[in-house]
């Protein structure tokens, strides 16, 4: 913004030489006049400019304009009079010239000066509003981003410390299972813990992922949980955010197994549908006795929000009931 | 001793059978997979001790005990966090937190084998305050002759005070809980449930008239077509709950 004042005053006092140059005066008059005023209108400005720079009046700015308008233009037609006495006073002719139009001098000055106040008003407003904004989109991200992160760390404890009870009794009967499945688990707690939140992966690198947390849920449950996974050929390579199928399957085991006695079936389906991809997840459950209260299960609305926060869209959670299973279908769009 | 253990998950019994293979006095009678294995086998065997699951198919551990009528000693062996487990620390013969010790195991048995049998106002305190656990406050567990029914709470219509029992009436019938009528009063609080009566407590979301009836009491009329007395206590809680 100073050095937008500093080309401004630059063309005005090159305008007004030129235009100055064309009257009776020598040049000498000329050029000391042109630097006179317009050093001192620049000079003034400056300081003007600076302050606002830290200080713009947030109610009745125009006044302050006009405010500033005035009181610069006087000051110079004071000062310039005092300097053209110093320095032209030797040409009677010019002062009187001076002394007459020192009214348009004024206006002149005036519009000048609250053109750049103006400007420079103008200018500091949209910085401060672009700064503003700025922090605002900030501070947005960073909730968003915090509340993604607390959204997939909802890890069960009950998961957790039902998986250490199992291989606590593991160790007893068969040592290489327990080894095994404690390397299980920290895999899956390692994936828990990655840090990035935008990742996306392949749908085959997440497949991974879920078969480590269905074969530790296996060994927790016995005979009681049989799954069945089925990706289509060309759906391996959509993306989709990491972890964000697991918590979908965690619910259906455990509305599944604690909703029915006997032996609970999760069906895994995902394809290609249109751009997006589509995974659904089927577990039974007992009409019966299902709530109302828990009908779309336990951990669905938590998938619902981070849904909406990743892709801004309420419709891409789809829940079904028919006969005695429970369908959750989640839609990822193909966006990158 | 004898023992039952009941959790559904096969390795948890597992460990719990492999620390009592050091106590020759305790012999497991049966192990079971869900609360209605464990139902059966309580009352067939009648164990001194069990050892009993929180979370588990159907209904949860402190229903099925809801359902007996002189309830063994508990040992809670369960995977929840503690602040659940405060619900009933102060009354529980005792709970293990899984995955647990073997030094933590042995002393919750010696002090079951202290106390051998507990009293069943020991257990009953224990779910009295069970039923503040968020788990089972919108459902009712109950006995239907053999069967096992679990009502959900809005289905219930109103309940009605039998001697030492509650009948609670739903659209397939009635059935008897044993339970005090302020027990229900607490828990079905949160559900647009009043006590109008010292013998009724009704589903005011059902309540289609309030008529006056003699001085100071009035008389409900359900969708379901039951009359209701409300007594003049009972009216001012039945306002306060419909906010009028």
């Amino acid at each position: 913004m100073l050095l937008l004042n500093a080309g401004w005053w630059l063309i005005v006092s090159i305008i007004y030489g030129y235009v100055f140059s064309q009257s009776v005066f020598s040049a000498k008059q000329v050029i000391t006049d042109t630097l006179i005023t317009c050093g001192l209108l620049g000079a003034l400005s400056y300081l003007i400019v600076k302050n606002m720079r830290y200080y713009i009046p947030q109610r009745e700015k125009y006044w302050y304009i006009l405010f500033i308008g005035v009181g610069i233009s006087g000051i110079n037609v004071l000062i310039s009079k005092i300097l053209f006495n110093i320095f032209l006073s030797d040409d009677a002719n010019y002062m009187s010239h001076m002394q007459h139009t020192a009214g348009i001098r004024f206006g002149i000055g005036f519009l000048l000066v609250s053109c750049i106040a103006m400007m420079s008003l103008l200018w500091y407003n949209q910085e401060e509003q672009r700064q503003m904004n700025a922090r605002k989109t900030e501070a947005e991200q960073l909730a968003r981003e915090a509340e993604l992160f607390k959204l997939r760390q909802q890890l069960q404890p009950h998961f957790l410390f039902n998986s250490l009870n199992s291989i606590s009794a593991l160790t007893i009967s068969e040592p290489e299972k327990a080894r095994h499945m404690i390397n299980q688990l920290s895999e899956f707690l390692r994936g828990t813990l990655k840090k990035d939140e935008k990742q996306w992966n392949t749908l085959q690198e997440e497949m991974q992922y879920l078969e480590l947390y269905l074969d530790i849920e296996k060994v927790r449950f016995g005979y009681r949980l049989q799954t069945n996974v089925i990706c289509e050929e060309d759906a391996l390579n959509l993306k989709l955010p990491s972890m964000l199928l697991q918590p979908v399957v965690e619910n259906a085991i455990k509305f599944g197994l604690y909703d029915t006695t006997g032996e609970v079936l999760i069906q895994v389906n995902a394809k290609k549908q249109d751009n997006s991809l589509e995974v659904s997840v089927e577990n039974p459950f007992d009409p019966e006795t299902s709530q109302p209260l828990k009908g779309t299960g336990f951990g669905l609305p938590s998938i619902q929000r981070r849904l909406f926060l990743l892709f801004a869209r309420q419709d891409l959670l789809i829940t079904k009931k028919e006969d005695n299973y429970f369908t959750t279908t989640i839609l990822i769009p193909q966006i990158v | 001793m004898n023992v039952i253990i009941i959790d559904d998950e096969p390795l948890a019994r597992s460990i719990v059978k492999e620390y009592l293979r050091s106590y020759a006095e305790i012999k497991v009678l049966a192990e079971c997979n869900d609360g209605f294995e464990g139902l059966k086998a309580i009352n067939q065997f009648e164990p001194d001790l069990i050892f009993l699951d929180i979370q588990m198919p159907k209904i949860n551990g402190f229903e099925m005990l809801e359902l007996i009528e002189t309830p063994p000693a508990v040992i809670f062996t369960t995977a929840f966090d503690e602040y659940a487990i405060k619900a009933f620390e102060n009354n529980a013969v005792d709970y293990l937190l899984k995955p647990f010790s073997k030094d933590r195991f042995d002393k919750a048995i010696q002090k079951s084998l202290q106390q051998q049998k507990s009293t069943p106002e020991k257990t009953e305190a224990v779910l009295e305050s069970a039923a503040q656990s968020p788990f089972q406050q919108n459902r009712v567990v109950v006995k239907d002759g053999s069967k096992i029914k679990i009502i959900p709470v809005a289905q219930i219509q109103y309940l009605e005070a039998a001697d030492d029992y509650v009948k609670i009436f739903t659209g397939e019938g009635s059935f008897l809980k044993k339970k005090t009528m302020s027990y229900f009063e607490d828990s079905l609080k949160t559900f647009q449930f009043a006590r109008v009566h010292r013998s009724y407590i009704v589903n005011t979301q059902l309540i289609t008239r309030i008529d006056a009836y003699e001085k100071d009491n009035h008389l409900l009329l359900l969708l379901t077509g039951a009359k209701i007395p409300v007594s003049k206590a009972g009216y001012s809680k039945l306002k306060q709950v419909l906010g009028i």
